[in-house]
């Protein structure tokens, strides 16, 4: 049977659904040592801020069962390095387009963050990050209040001729509500979800293992949570869907996919399995012959049917 | 970086806290590097720094510090372990007298650097901090290399103190340490020109995920890619 793994995305074609999620993969060049990364569908880059961050202090990282929370805190070099240094390093490893992802802590922020990788080619879509649930006064407070995520989405979408992803936040009352009023502002798609909320004890210190108390919770454990967000947003909006969450095999891929997502991103696993990425697009071909899929493009939303 | 597949050699325990685990199959590594262990079970791998590596054969005293070493020392000969191999950067070997100091566990990637400049015909001073006397480990394995100073906080074993009050007026060039972070900083402080190992709880191991980042006079720098060794003098404590 021959297989057909390719997805169109915002217009954009990919090889495949399968996508790093961002801060995950840095900013992709460093992988490139690692295997062939033009096996991937795409990427989305490390959270990038108007201003170089620093992040969080140390511990960022925490154990958990089937998963881990993180409090990086945005750490990058700022959207310049980004485009000026981080993007031509990229290029010569990786000939397809990427996603940007924005962060920030002011509707300022996010639009010249955005409008700077708009200008940029090796750009296909922004994807604006109203979901970082470790920066204070920013990132998830723009993604918890609807109307402020809808006059936030607009008026970067203004400024904008490349497509926007808005990347939602599970931490809320109603994903789906969210997921329709970033539509109103203009979102041509969605991903999700970010990170959850969680928080670890050390029982020796008897004080909170993170830094900053609380980050975000990914990995495995997750998954069901995701797939069922992702599920009750596609089937609630119009727009294409990108699915994350746990994601770690092909078989969670596809079953993304069934949920209504138009491709994946793959996260926590990345830190993990450095070639978690290389061995699901590796695994998909197998699993779809196993399920006698033929296209995965035609699979998107099969469960909403 | 590499994935390896390694076979437990042999486990045992060298005392209460802190056991050795001996893997074959293992890519050539330098002193001061680390893997990076999955433990079934659990999700993130254990960075666990190299104690001695030669000829495949792969050496690392790992301290028991929670679930995961906890379960990591029930492995038995012949099991296999998943290994991300081959990480982080690894001391220099920029020394005539070098004097390398040790707390805890941080003596434990010191092993390999005592044999290294063995090898290179160069003698140095190992001065090793313990706690007390029951938690020394590898005292004669490390003397067969280099000379060696036991320091413990109680004075049950070697001198009374801490590694770095004890290497006190010992003659030397260059300094390497590793142990817990007010030892460095006392060591960057009081010794100067050397270069320090750190630890930090990390996510990958591996510079995708910025876990450990840590500032130092030459900007950001990730404990697990740039590091895990730091010239004393760049780290901003």
């Amino acid at each position: 049977m021959v297989k057909d793994l390719s997805v169109s995305f915002l217009g954009y074609t990919m090889k495949n659904p399968v996508v790093p999620a961002s801060g995950t993969f840095g900013f992709g060049w460093e992988f490139a040592g690692i295997y062939d990364i033009n096996i991937l569908g795409s990427m989305s880059l490390k959270g990038t801020t108007a201003e170089a961050r620093y992040g969080n202090p140390l511990p960022r990282i925490a154990e958990c069962t089937a998963g881990l929370i993180n409090a990086i805190g945005l750490q990058n070099p700022g959207v310049r390095a980004v485009i000026d240094e981080e993007i031509p390093r990229l290029d010569k490893v990786y000939r397809g387009k990427v996603i940007a992802n924005v962060g920030g802590h002011s509707v300022d922020e996010y639009v010249s963050t955005a409008a700077a990788f708009d200008a940029c080619d090796k750009v296909f879509a922004v994807e604006l990050n109203i979901s970082c649930p470790n920066v204070k006064g920013g990132g998830m407070a723009f993604g918890t209040d609807e109307k402020i995520a809808k006059e936030l989405v607009y008026a970067v979408k203004k400024q904008l001729k490349k497509p926007l992803i808005v990347k939602l936040s599970p931490n809320v009352t109603s994903v789906t509500d969210m997921a329709k009023a970033v539509c109103d502002g203009g979102a041509d798609a969605v991903s999700l979800i970010n990170t959850l909320v969680g928080m670890r004890i050390d029982l020796r210190t008897r004080k909170p293992v993170i830094s900053v108390r609380t980050g975000g919770f990914s990995g495995p454990a997750v998954f069901p949570v995701a797939l069922r967000m992702v599920n009750d947003v596609a089937r609630a909006v119009d727009v294409p869907v990108m699915g994350i969450g746990g994601v770690s095999s092909a078989r969670d891929v596809i079953e993304m996919m069934m949920a209504g997502a138009a491709a994946v991103q793959v996260g926590a696993a990345n830190l993990v399995d450095p070639y978690a990425c290389k061995k699901i697009v590796e695994e998909l071909p197998e699993v779809m012959d196993e399920l006698g899929i033929a296209s995965l493009a035609q699979i998107i939303g099969a469960a909403n049917a | 970086m590499k994935r390896e597949i390694l076979s437990v050699i042999s486990c045992r325990d060298l005392n209460a806290g802190v056991y050795e685990l001996v893997l074959s199959g293992a890519s050539d590594m330098r002193a001061g590097q680390f893997v990076e262990l999955s433990v079934p079970g659990f999700y993130l791998r254990r960075p666990i720094s190299v104690a001695d590596c030669a000829d495949g054969v792969l050496t690392l005293l790992v301290k028991e510090a929670g679930e995961g070493t906890k379960k990591l020392r029930t492995v038995k000969s012949g099991d296999t372990v998943d290994a991300l191999t081959d990480l982080g950067n690894g001391f220099d070997t920029n020394a005539e007298k070098p004097l390398l100091v040790g707390g805890g566990i941080g003596c434990a990637p010191l092993y390999k650097l005592a044999k290294d400049f063995a090898a290179a015909g160069v003698r140095a001073t190992a001065v090793l901090g313990f706690r007390n006397a029951a938690e020394v480990y590898y005292a004669e394995e490390f003397s067969r290399f280099c000379d060696v100073v036991i320091a413990t906080d109680d004075g049950s074993a070697g001198v009374r103190g801490n590694a770095v009050s004890a290497a006190e007026g010992i003659d030397f060039d260059r300094f390497y340490a590793c142990g817990p972070q007010v030892m460095l900083r006392a060591a960057a402080q009081k010794l100067r020109h050397g270069q320090v190992s750190l630890e930090a709880r990390m996510g990958c191991g591996f510079g995708a995920c910025m876990g450990c980042s840590i500032k130092t006079t030459k900007g950001y720098a990730r404990v697990c890619k740039e590091g895990p060794v730091f010239e004393a003098e760049e780290v901003v404590w």
